[in-house]
């Protein structure tokens, strides 16, 4: 195991840096949005200079659910390996910057549109609502763009494997390709629905698109991009979480195994997401909330590892009775207080996933706030509080510089604000939301009707609890500024877990992608051959473009 | 005479997977976990999996024995002809028998057609509904009426209407910039 304060080579740390300039400026645009957008749901503000809601809207979810995740997880991805799988070679890392300047590309293509009001499609861009083709275009090379990235780090990890035959791989750098493939056979689909239908059909090369095919396609994609988010989130978790309170990881394998299930079963579950759609018969839609669920073993699997190595640590520093560990744990560090918030942020947001996916029971939620909330549970605090717990290492290791205790109690304050706005929002949507009211939906009484009214106050909270976030997101983007230019210079730890000397060995079999991806497509083809073909053999009329009503 | 071999290529496949690598692997990866999980892993992983187990078996019953599934209407209408095409050419409440309703409803940016629908309490109502231009969210707040609504299908959902009273009906999918002004009404009268 590499010496954990020995820097990362310097070429790729600013690699790795240009990612996160992008995602923090994501950010700081897309926060400023979310905000505006909570302050409009509660009837009490109107946005000026003809800046539309649903514009605002994209801009919200473009940024901060492509933008921001997809650059600050590739950036954190190639700091891995080049920590863990050694420096890359110059070709690979000219291979990083071709895919950085491909997706930075995308994003000014796609920015531009949305502020020219020409895409106000949401993130979803939904057939048969048609944007400008340069949002279509501008999206498919933030995706090419990250799978040259992808690509640069799949020849890198293989050659450390022909350097190093019969070894097991460094834990980092496999959940860092288990991640990258997961997003490699996601976005297949979405890059074959854009490629193939919205950009051909936007310039009017083609008349009408199949809206039913793009859903699937685009929800194909949808879910395990989710788990996209997530899994880096959890590479912080087992590797890096351990190190930092000074414990071991609980299992090596378990690990990996964990991460081998998560591959298998986000990707063939995309129907779950369209459970209340036309033209998919419902024992297929049934199916893949049996697949959709089996991602709760590796969920409860990582949630004893985790809490199982906090435990083990807190009882070898003398901890007593049942909950004494929970004491010894270091609350005063935000890179361990972060993530454990969005740990805890985990366990409700993973129950309203379980109710969400429900099959029949998705009628109650479906297109409501309730989802809203759940993913502001799961992405936007799970998630993102992780992700800034990296960045208060990452960062001040990459541009050798220290967190200051002034910052770490700063980046502890910004844990407990974005908690607490939090909390707030995302419960008040969760309410909202049972009583039926719509997500994605600008202020509105419905004509001043008794149901629509009802839902007043918990907009009104939602927006309490967005403004609290927007100063959660004046705090980060403080942070964030200091650690990369004005921090004092020094050496800062890029902290790797050791394996517990009690844990088994690791077996080679968690290393056979061949057969996993393998089996991965065969899932796949389960899950979605028959259903699939049905649909093209049964479509009705292809549908026009909608371009007016925007 | 030679007998002619079945090409059956996807249990070939399949089975090719099985014999030569699935099972062995299986085996071997189950035996592998086994002996790697934690005494008290076992047992929280068995009493997690057995929930799951049985609350997948609630879903399906309810579901395949119970008749309670979401919408998935496998009817197709031509989006282009929406207005010429019975029943949608004359929207509205028609009685079937006894207190059985149908509602055949038009949506379109950003209206429902017919606004209002009244229908007497205890009604049992299948609501047909299909749509001019683009995708719409067909809810019925309070209720359990929720479904998609995508050009070229008619979407269809029975909702039986215990209690009187105004719900109100609204568009829960982005359909532009008028989405949030989308609406109708049921009122349920005695």
């Amino acid at each position: 195991m590499a010496n954990s304060v020995v820097r990362i080579d310097k070429r790729d740390g600013k690699l790795a840096m240009a990612h996160f300039y992008v995602a923090f400026a994501a950010l700081f645009i897309g926060g400023l949005a979310g905000l505006l957008q909570t302050l409009v749901r509660s009837g009490k503000y109107t946005l000026p200079a003809g800046i539309g809601y649903y514009q605002l809207l994209t801009v919200h979810g473009v940024l901060l659910g492509l933008v921001l995740t997809t650059f600050f997880i590739i950036g954190f991805l190639f700091s891995s390996l080049s920590k863990t799988a050694g420096t890359l070679s110059s070709k690979r890392r000219l291979a990083g910057w071709i895919g950085f300047w491909t997706m930075a590309i995308g994003t000014t293509s796609t920015a531009t549109t949305i502020l020219l009001g020409e895409a106000s499609v949401l993130y979803t861009f939904y057939a048969p609502l048609q944007a400008h083709p340069f949002f279509y275009i501008g999206l498919a090379l933030v995706v090419v763009g990250s799978w040259i990235s992808g690509f640069a780090m799949f020849t890198h990890f293989g050659q450390w494997k022909k350097q190093n035959p019969g070894q097991v791989t460094p834990l980092l750098s496999f959940m860092a390709i288990m991640t990258m493939i997961l997003w490699l056979v996601a976005t297949l689909g979405v890059a074959a629905s854009v490629l193939i239908q919205f950009i051909p059909w936007s310039f009017g090369w083609i008349e009408t698109i199949d809206v039913l095919i793009t859903r699937t396609l685009f929800w194909y994609f949808g879910h395990p991009l989710v788990y996209f988010w997530l899994l880096p989130a959890y590479m912080a978790w087992y590797v890096i979480i351990p190190k930092i309170i000074g414990g071991k990881i609980f299992s090596d394998a378990l690990a990996r195994l964990s991460f081998v299930l998560f591959l298998l079963f986000s990707i063939p579950v995309g129907f779950h997401h369209q459970l209340t759609e036309p033209g998919i018969d419902p024992n297929w839609k049934y199916l893949q909330v049996v697949l959709t669920f089996m991602v709760i073993i590796p969920s409860l699997m990582t949630a004893f590892s985790l809490f199982a190595t906090f435990e083990l640590y807190g009882r070898s520093k003398g901890a007593k009775g049942l909950f004494g560990w929970f004491r010894m744990l270091p609350w005063g560090d935000a890179r361990f207080l972060a993530p454990f918030i969005g740990m805890l942020f985990f366990i409700p947001g993973g129950a309203g996933g379980i109710i969400n996916a429900s099959f029949q029971m998705n009628q109650v939620i479906h297109n409501t706030i309730w989802v809203t909330g759940h993913f502001h549970l799961t992405v936007a605090a799970t998630v993102i509080l992780t992700f800034f717990g990296i960045a208060y290492w990452l960062i001040p290791h990459l541009t050798g510089r220290v967190m200051t205790k002034a910052m770490n109690r700063l980046a502890v304050i910004q844990t407990i604000v974005w908690t607490i706005g939090m909390t707030f929002m995302s419960a008040a949507m969760h309410f909202a939301g049972l009583l039926g009211a719509p997500r994605r939906s600008a202020f509105s009484t419905y004509g001043d009707s008794a149901q629509a009214m009802e839902w007043v106050p918990y907009q009104i909270a939602q927006a309490i609890g967005g403004s609290i976030l927007f100063i959660g997101i004046i705090l980060i983007v403080i942070i964030f500024i200091n650690l990369a230019f004005f921090a004092p210079k020094g050496e800062t730890e890029f902290p790797v877990g050791e394996v517990s000397e009690e844990a088994e060995k690791t077996p080679m079999l968690l290393e056979n992608w061949k057969l996993w991806v393998g089996v991965l497509l065969v899932l796949i083809f389960i899950a979605y051959s028959i259903p699939f073909v049905d649909m093209i053999q049964n479509a009705p009329p292809g549908a026009k473009p909608f371009k007016h009503i925007l | 005479m030679k007998k002619s071999k079945r090409v059956k290529p996807l249990n070939d496949v399949l089975s090719y997977f099985m014999r030569k690598r699935l099972k062995k692997e299986y085996e071997n990866l189950k035996g592998e976990v086994a002996m790697h999980l934690h005494k008290l892993e076992k047992i929280w992983l068995t009493f997690g999996i057995g929930i799951l187990i049985v609350f997948l078996i609630i879903v399906g019953v309810g579901a395949f024995a119970m008749g309670h599934k979401p919408a998935s209407s496998i009817k197709t209408i031509d989006p282009e002809k929406v207005t010429e095409t019975a029943p949608f050419d004359n929207p509205g409440l028609i009685h079937i028998e006894g207190n059985k309703y149908e509602v055949n409803l038009v949506a379109e940016a950003f209206a429902y057609t017919p606004s209002t629908i009244e229908i007497p309490k205890g009604a049992e109502v299948t609501f047909n509904v299909v749509t001019k231009d683009v995708v719409h969210g067909f809810a019925i707040a309070g209720t359990n009426v929720n479904m998609m609504v995508e050009p070229g299908y008619i979407s269809t959902y029975t909702q039986t209407f215990s209690k009187t009273g105004e719900f109100l009906v609204l568009c829960n999918e982005y359909c532009g910039v008028g989405h949030h002004l989308m609406m109708s009404k049921v009122e349920v009268t005695e």
